[in-house]
């Protein structure tokens, strides 16, 4: 669990958008905002802690059901608003330590709240919207599959403060009966498995890797530079196909996803057979 | 041997829960039109699990069939609960998406093709982590792109329910079947116990647990499209009305007013019964679900 969750999520959007508030209606835990990148408009969306939030299980950074729900309602917004029109990028700025983890959740079925962010989000993807996530702090399971993980391209900071995972490091600790720096060593030497940002990057899933010296203190020129490393990945997911299959024709899942690239031509020779 | 006391449709019920991935598959398409791809010949096991010591299976515990289905072409993809608890691995996953994708490709040249996932599962395979996930995220994209040409139908039968991340993929389908003995939801009560204490889900209260995730619940909420009994032939039925019946004027997952409304309006001080949660849901959010 990270003490930065939620300060970097904050600082970036404030960085992007020049403000740090809810829209109206909105619980104080998303941060909805649009704001000059590049020559034109784009809509920033964040995650962050509400220490008083209505729900105890989702006051610290993590996504639940009003989380889910307010990001589907301000991408469906966008969806909307841009039907007739040229489509606006969506940036996600993720820094989510992890799902609501509690028993109204599961009572009120946090399992289609997170369905309907993601809905939203790749609904606006294959509308044509460049869907593009900033990952400047943690991404963990499902809070990352709701809120950034159906963007057309994901850019990550190359930072030890950043992590992208299936389950935090004390949760995986405990299943796999192993400390947690016994774990980390061990996750270490399976790709898949690691912690570490650097060795995520080598599965071919990210557009790219950013360095910031101190992410939660960026200069005024590393803004610039991110934002323009932003307006890139925007005008690369307009040329390209609204999918996401680019993620298997990576460089990276050459290598790594072999199996997966196997499935696919196995599969595709077997789909007409006789 | 006397039947006295029993119901003949009691005993003469076909059980479904009991048939593994590939009966269950097999079952559901009409008499004599499925064939298997990728099959345990074809030896598609994950190359992550061997090096942690955990022996792999040749189909990766996921089975893809295509046939036809109430004479429409089809295609089946289910987990088998039995390996790794139905885990989402690279191999697995892949299987599934691409077999989504080939179905939507088929859509697009005219060729009308449904899919049926079952899904008992309980999420992210640990072993493969982050290729899981993303295998995950990848699947939703798939089922999001297909659902617009013909259904995508969830059917969770149990014993294991769909959990974790796959929970996301069936809030995603055009529609959810289940059984009593299912179960669906985000964390299970082990993880929510672990993450936030025993005061806020006791993981021992079987009663609980089921009244929470359980078929019946989840049906009676307006969260499942059908409940059915564990029987094969009335399965079977449920999955074909529903290949009849297309794709829904809005899925589920895109009525995001209506379920954001409910959100709103529910007290949040206090725990709630879940059956007493069954009025305070569906009739205080006024609008009733389009579908």
């Amino acid at each position: 669990m990270s003490e930065y969750t939620g300060v970097r999520g904050t600082v970036w959007f404030r960085a992007f958008t020049g403000q740090a508030s809810p829209m109206d209606g909105d619980p104080k835990s998303v941060l909805t905002g649009d704001a000059p990148l590049g020559n034109e408009h784009a809509r920033f969306l964040c995650v962050v802690p509400d220490l008083h939030g209505r729900f105890p299980c989702a006051r610290h950074g993590e996504v639940g059901l009003e989380e889910a729900f307010t990001l589907a309602t301000r991408v469906r917004e966008v969806i909307e608003q841009d039907k007739n029109t040229i489509k606006r990028p969506i940036v996600a700025i993720v820094d989510v330590k992890s799902q609501a983890y509690g028993r109204r959740e599961e009572t009120a079925a946090i399992f289609l709240a997170a369905a309907s962010a993601a809905d939203a989000y790749g609904s606006a993807r294959l509308a044509g919207h460049p869907v593009i996530t900033l990952v400047v702090g943690h991404a963990l399971s499902g809070a990352f599959l709701t809120h950034g993980y159906q963007a057309n391209r994901i850019l990550a900071f190359d930072d030890d403060g950043v992590m992208i995972h299936a389950m935090h490091k004390e949760a995986a600790a405990r299943v796999t009966r192993r400390s947690v720096d016994e774990l980390e060593k061990f996750a270490k030497e399976i790709a898949p498995m690691s912690y570490d940002i650097r060795d995520y990057a080598k599965l071919g899933l990210l557009y790219k890797l950013l360095h910031v010296e101190n992410p939660e203190k960026p200069s005024p020129h590393e803004i610039r530079s991110v934002q323009a490393e932003l307006v890139g990945a925007i005008a690369d997911a307009r040329r390209s196909p609204v999918h996401l299959r680019n993620r298997l024709e990576s460089e990276g899942a050459r290598e790594m996803r072999k199996a997966s690239i196997l499935v696919r031509t196995k599969l595709e020779a077997q789909w007409l057979g006789k | 041997m006397s039947n006295e006391g029993y119901s003949a449709s009691f005993i003469n019920r076909q059980s479904f829960i009991e048939l593994d991935a590939r009966e269950r598959a097999k079952a559901l398409f009409d008499a004599g039109t499925s064939r298997e791809l990728l099959g345990p010949f074809d030896r598609m096991e994950s190359p992550w699990l061997a090096m942690q010591g955990v022996t792999p299976q040749e189909d990766d515990g996921c089975v893809v069939m295509k046939g036809k289905i109430a004479g429409q072409a089809a295609v089946i993809v289910a987990l088998e609960g039995a390996f790794q608890g139905g885990s989402m691995g690279e191999v697995s996953g892949e299987k599934m998406t691409a077999t989504l994708d080939l179905a939507a490709a088929d859509n697009e040249k005219g060729i009308r093709t449904n899919a049926v996932i079952l899904l008992e599962t309980g999420g992210v395979r640990l072993q493969e982590a982050n290729l899981g996930l993303a295998a995950i995220a990848e699947l939703m994209a798939s089922i999001l792109a297909l659902r617009k040409h013909a259904p995508v139908i969830c059917l969770t039968a149990g014993t294991v329910g769909c959990f974790g991340g796959m929970s996301l993929a069936a809030g995603l389908a055009s529609y959810i079947v289940m059984t009593r003995e299912a179960r669906l939801g985000m964390n299970g009560p082990e993880v929510i116990e672990q993450e936030n204490g025993v005061e806020e889900f006791d993981s021992s209260d079987r009663a609980l647990i089921w009244a929470i995730h359980g078929g019946e619940q989840r049906y009676a909420t307006g969260l499942a499209d059908a409940l059915v009994d564990d029987d094969t032939p009335q399965v079977a039925d449920t999955i074909r009305s529903f290949v009849s019946k297309g794709v829904p004027l809005l899925h589920r997952s895109s009525q995001v007013a209506l379920y954001r409304t409910r959100i709103a309006k529910v007290d949040t001080s206090r725990q709630w019964d879940p059956k007493e949660f069954r009025a305070l849901w569906t009739t205080n959010g006024s609008n009733k679900e389009k579908r």
